[in-house]
């Protein structure tokens, strides 16, 4: 199966120089040393995983579900910092990964910080200027006990979320992003959360089009 | 073709929906960005369609941001959702209904991978009850928050204050509908009308008087893509991705936007903004942008709730055109107050959208 229209329909071939057909023909083809290169490379993780793939493709297969299967090997033999887009998998994991396990949420109101998201516009900032009135004012439980919107969520419920992530290896996997990337912080004798986060948050060398 | 074979045909695009006693899954983005949403939805439920619906604290995020930004693997995403349906289970509920698509998209993947790999479905049993001597059922139905409200669209439409109708003119208003990529390009038979046909919400413009845009762009992806906008460096895939839509819907003059997924509604609400901040460039009528609701501010609305308490002043694009235009009473002065009336400032103009 090679016929592209996997390629033809991917958000991402359009952005970026990306060929989802491409990377599902070299996995098939079975050649350790490009696959290898794969790994390291930035092409891997152009993919938005929206999986428009799934619908389109004649035959049922996901390039997609290929994709996080690659990136999954990838971070587990830390060949994810190999390559700037990869590299920003210490981004994700301390921005989002930290959010789960501290509050329970992927995300949180106060980790949207105006600073960091212009792209969220000035009512943005005036939500983040007063969360408690907004949040009030729209029925939210905002950081209280108890349900509804944006509860905190309780210690016992945490603990299990916790464990959960230490039992099936989701603890150990986000250690390694961590100190595969706390390596590289090392050699750049940069800070692993302040600078090296914000080198991986924000920089774009403008080569992946 | 005769009408029993396109009966027959249609039928593949429709699912089961549970008729009452849901379990109620909170969304991370739903709540931060549209809390009044999320409380519109269970106020209808309870106190417009007496339905039975249970909010349980102790339910967490079910990680699906995480797990496709890649840096949760199946295994965890898989545990943290069979606690899910224990709690579920321990209250005596069958119903499962995520209020987040990402999160319908996975619970649909999760159930149907235990579906053909039983013995995955055991390996996570074990994890669960490692890790908090829970168990659990699976879900007897599993159905979005929209797929509710689209089955009780004509019930809905029987108590509606408002219409999805021009007061000035007569005219029908035009709607886009975005129902999100994990709604049904995974498992299109999980979705009402599947990839190709999305019906949930065009569903409920037609019910409330309303008509539907189809578009050239109407299944292209918002942009979210994960890792494309959470990381700063990548969003110009994101806002690439949802200018694509607004070009291709602009020349149907659209009136409103309504989407599935809390991050689509985000997405078109914020987008709309920095396309105009980078190119001065606005979609909607006389400088404005195209209003974009989520499905629930859309049924409130038509239900007649006060615009400000489901939280429409936390959209960017202003929502007082479509307001107008349905003929709905407001108070401007309240837009930006506390819920005790105090004044909290307003929010910055931007240069360019009118607001």
């Amino acid at each position: 199966m090679n016929c592209g229209v996997c390629t033809a329909i991917c958000p991402a071939a359009e952005f970026y120089n990306y060929d989802p057909r491409v990377i599902v023909e070299t996995v098939q083809r079975g050649n350790e040393e490009e696959i290898e290169e794969l790994l390291k490379s930035d092409t891997i993780w152009y993919c938005g995983e929206c999986m428009s793939c799934k619908t389109r493709c004649p035959r049922c297969n996901t390039p997609g579900l290929v994709i996080m299967a690659l990136r999954k090997i990838s971070q587990e033999l830390g060949y994810f910092v190999y390559s700037e887009k990869g590299r920003q998998q210490y981004a994700l994991k301390h921005v989002i990964g930290e959010s789960i396990l501290k509050r329970g949420y992927c995300v949180t109101p106060d980790l949207v910080k105006p600073e960091m998201h212009p792209e969220q516009g000035p009512v943005w900032e005036w939500i983040y200027e007063h969360l408690d009135d907004v949040y009030e004012r729209t029925h939210s439980n905002y950081r209280q006990p108890g349900a509804g919107a944006l509860r905190e969520v309780d210690s016992e419920s945490m603990d299990e979320l916790r464990k959960i992530f230490d039992v099936t290896g989701g603890t150990e996997f986000l250690e390694k992003i961590d100190s595969c990337s706390q390596h590289v912080a090392d050699k750049e004798k940069i800070d692993l959360e302040e600078a090296y986060f914000l080198k991986t948050y924000m920089e774009n060398s403008g080569r992946h089009q | 073709m005769n009408l029993e074979g396109k009966q027959q045909i249609w039928k593949d695009y429709q699912k089961e929906i549970a008729d009452d006693r849901y379990f109620y899954a909170r969304s991370c983005i739903r709540q931060t960005f549209f809390p009044g949403s999320e409380w519109a939805y269970l106020d209808i439920m309870k106190n417009k369609l007496a339905k039975d619906v249970i909010d349980d604290p102790r339910h967490t995020t079910c990680t699906g941001i995480g797990y496709h930004s890649d840096i949760v693997p199946a295994e965890t995403i898989m545990t943290v959702v069979a606690r899910h349906f224990a709690l579920m289970t321990e209250a005596g509920y069958e119903n499962m209904t995520p209020s987040c698509i990402t999160s319908f998209g996975i619970y649909t993947e999760i159930l149907e991978t235990w579906h053909h790999h039983p013995e995955v479905e055991e390996k996570i049993r074990e994890f669960l009850w490692k890790a908090t001597k829970r168990e659990f059922k699976k879900p007897r139905n599993l159905a979005h928050t929209s797929d509710i409200i689209y089955k009780f669209r004509n019930e809905i439409a029987a108590q509606a204050k408002y219409k999805l109708v021009d007061v000035h003119t007569g005219r029908p208003l035009r709607g886009v509908d975005h129902i999100g990529c994990h709604y049904s390009k995974m498992f299109p038979t999980k979705g009402i009308g599947g990839a190709e046909f999305p019906a949930v919400l065009s569903g409920m413009i037609y019910a409330w008087g309303g008509d539907v845009i189809d578009y050239p762009e109407r299944r292209h992806c918002c942009g979210f893509g994960f890792r494309q906008y959470l990381v700063m460096a990548n969003r110009g895939y994101s806002v690439a991705n949802s200018k694509k839509k607004f070009e291709s819907m602009q020349p149907y003059e659209p009136d409103f936007i309504v989407a599935n997924c809390p991050g689509c509604a985000m997405f078109m609400d914020k987008w709309q903004y920095t396309i105009s901040e980078m190119e001065g460039t606005t979609y909607g009528q006389d400088g404005y942008g195209i209003p974009v609701l989520t499905y629930e501010e859309l049924t409130a609305l038509v239900l007649g709730y006060d615009p400000w308490e489901i939280g429409l002043q936390m959209h960017q694009v202003s929502v007082e055109p479509l307001l107008d235009k349905m003929g709905i009473s407001y108070n401007p002065e309240a837009k930006f107050k506390n819920i005790r009336g105090e004044d909290i400032g307003v929010p910055k103009c931007p240069t360019y959208l009118r607001v």
